[in-house]
């Protein structure tokens, strides 16, 4: 059974005059335990509302219609209570955009403490969870410093290891890499992929940037509130009309290659990493 | 900008730096109470001389001390002069007569007690509470010093709360509102010259744009921390739990001493009293 499971997903939000503007027009989706999926899509294709709606943070549900299953519960039921929900949040973490706004405390290590702490942990506990975290994303020796004199990089590591230390099954990442500079991005990266390989969390990171798409095992293509591709990356970017029409820009090394196929030059394998891509041309100049 | 000093806090690691923030809230309420139990000469005497020596202990600089007491000099010379002309003591020697104005020795010593007294409460509650105590710590003090009140309902939590985030975002929004300050000054906005009014008028295309995205920011703290599981005060467990030492309450023994040595010193002490 799948971790989660999205069943002809509708969501619109109201403007000024209470009418609906549709955002989600029917999204249907699996999703297993333990995948790496990138959800692409151009600003106001639905993707945040999508990542929203799983954890259940967004304001009025009017025009909602469909169902969202996340671990065997259908969390779309009006049986949901206060409870429930809480114990949704605790499953699915999410981290945002602008890590100014997600780091409550003063000194990094109680911000990371913030979760463990409202989820009424035993503080033995919430110590050893607050340590565990910091070690995850590379941040020991902050611990005690305060927020606002890191990076953006270091910031927003700081707030995925205050969702680390939640310890959810699935991490929500929604566009946490595009405020940062190409260092902060990099190090952010590094540690989802992490969280994935090494602790086994589900990941679902939204992003607008196709080389951070390309790492993902699975890469969903939304386009006007519908899924209009989901696949293997490798799959995904050789299909670069759909991706245009999408008003998306294939990944560097993708469009690369595919305009030296273009020209007639063969290439074989996958290609996902500039590492691949490299390898793929140097076999086919020796040819 | 950055390096922004939270209150006036002056890091240390002075003995008193390292007191639990609870007892220092105490001990600063029980100091200022003293300051207002001294009565004779003797006892404001001794009064200075403590505010001086919690100086020494605390290993706060002199200067940043001084300045603190600068910002109200002219409400201390306006009391001790208002003391020294208003002062009716006929039992006391006349000093100077002159037309209206009667000055008599209990009124130089009423001013001079009035600004020991004042000096003193200043240096208290900037040893105590604002020069080794972190903002943070003073929240946190306070919100468990406060804790009872929960029974009746205060929502000391959430109190605590609003100060930790306050404290949290004073830096960045600092921040932004420089980096307004700098777009609008490169679109030709002028904060320097003209009139107060004028100055005044340019600071409205800073504070609109401030304000609309402090309110976002504020809708997007509220969803991060909705997704961390937080629900107010309830069930909640805290990482760092103040606990009292020996030295807390060796501390609060000496403030209480020092409080009844006063009254005591008030009743027995020779000389002239208030």
């Amino acid at each position: 059974m799948s971790y989660i499971k999205i069943r002809n997903l509708k969501y619109s939000y109201k403007d000024d005059n209470d009418e609906p503007i549709p955002v989600l027009r029917g999204v249907s989706l699996d999703i297993e335990k333990g995948e790496y999926v990138a959800i692409l899509g151009h600003n106001g294709s639905g993707k945040s509302t999508l990542a929203k709606l799983l954890n259940l943070v967004i304001e009025d549900y009017d025009f909602f219609e469909g169902s969202i299953e996340v671990d065997g519960v259908d969390i779309t039921s009006d049986d949901m209570t206060e409870d429930d929900i809480y114990e949704l949040r605790k499953k699915i973490g999410m981290v945002f955009q602008n890590p100014d706004n997600q780091l409550v405390a003063t000194i990094v290590e109680e911000d990371v403490a913030f979760g463990p702490e409202n989820l009424g942990v035993p503080r033995e506990e919430i110590r050893q969870r607050v340590d565990y975290a910091l070690k995850t994303v590379g941040m020991t020796e902050f611990a005690h410093h305060e927020p606002h004199r890191l990076s953006g990089g270091q910031k927003q590591r700081i707030a995925i290891a205050g969702v680390i230390a939640m310890k959810p099954d699935c991490m929500i990442f929604d566009e946490s890499t595009a405020m940062l500079d190409p260092m902060g991005r990099k190090d952010v990266v590094e540690t989802i992929e992490k969280l994935n390989k090494e602790e086994g969390k589900t990941v679902i990171t939204i992003t607008h940037y196709m080389d951070e798409a390309v790492r993902a095992d699975r890469v969903i293509v939304i386009n006007d509130g519908k899924i209009i591709l989901d696949g293997a990356p490798s799959k995904i970017f050789a299909q670069a009309e759909i991706l245009r029409s999408a008003g998306l820009d294939l990944p560097q090394c993708a469009d690369l290659l595919l305009r030296l196929r273009e020209k007639g030059i063969k290439l074989e394998g996958e290609i996902n990493t500039p590492e691949q891509c490299a390898q793929t041309i140097a076999q086919a100049l020796n040819r | 900008m950055k390096s922004i000093a939270f209150g006036q806090y002056y890091p240390s690691n002075s003995i008193m730096h390292r007191l639990d923030p609870r007892m220092k809230i105490i001990m600063g309420i029980l100091y200022i109470v003293t300051c207002f139990l001294c009565k004779n000469v003797i006892t404001f005497g001794i009064l200075m001389i403590s505010a001086l020596l919690l100086i020494i202990i605390s290993k706060i600089p002199v200067k940043i001390v001084i300045r603190s007491i600068r910002a109200i000099i002219f409400i201390m010379i306006f009391t001790a002069v208002l003391n020294i002309f208003w002062t009716k003591g006929e039992d006391y020697e006349l000093l100077l007569s002159w037309r209206f104005i009667n000055i008599y020795s209990s009124g130089l010593y009423n001013a001079a007690f009035i600004v020991i007294r004042i000096v003193s409460m200043i240096i208290g509650t900037g040893i105590f509470l604002t020069y080794t105590t972190t903002p943070i710590q003073l929240t946190d003090g306070l919100e468990q010093l406060l804790s009872p009140l929960k029974v009746l309902k205060v929502p000391v939590h959430e109190f605590a709360m609003m100060m930790t985030i306050a404290l949290r975002f004073i830096p960045t929004i600092i921040e932004e509102t420089e980096k307004i300050m700098a777009a609008q000054k490169a679109r030709g906005a002028d904060f320097s010259n003209g009139s107060l009014v004028k100055r005044a008028k340019a600071l409205i295309p800073v504070l609109i744009p401030l304000f609309i995205s402090s309110f976002r920011r504020a809708g997007e703290l509220a969803t991060a921390m909705t997704c961390r599981c937080y629900r107010g005060g309830k069930g909640r467990t805290r990482l760092n739990v103040l606990r009292f030492s020996f030295k807390d309450f060796v501390a609060l023994f000496l403030v209480i001493a020092f409080g009844t040595g006063i009254v005591l010193l008030n009743i027995y002490a020779p000389g002239y009293t208030m």
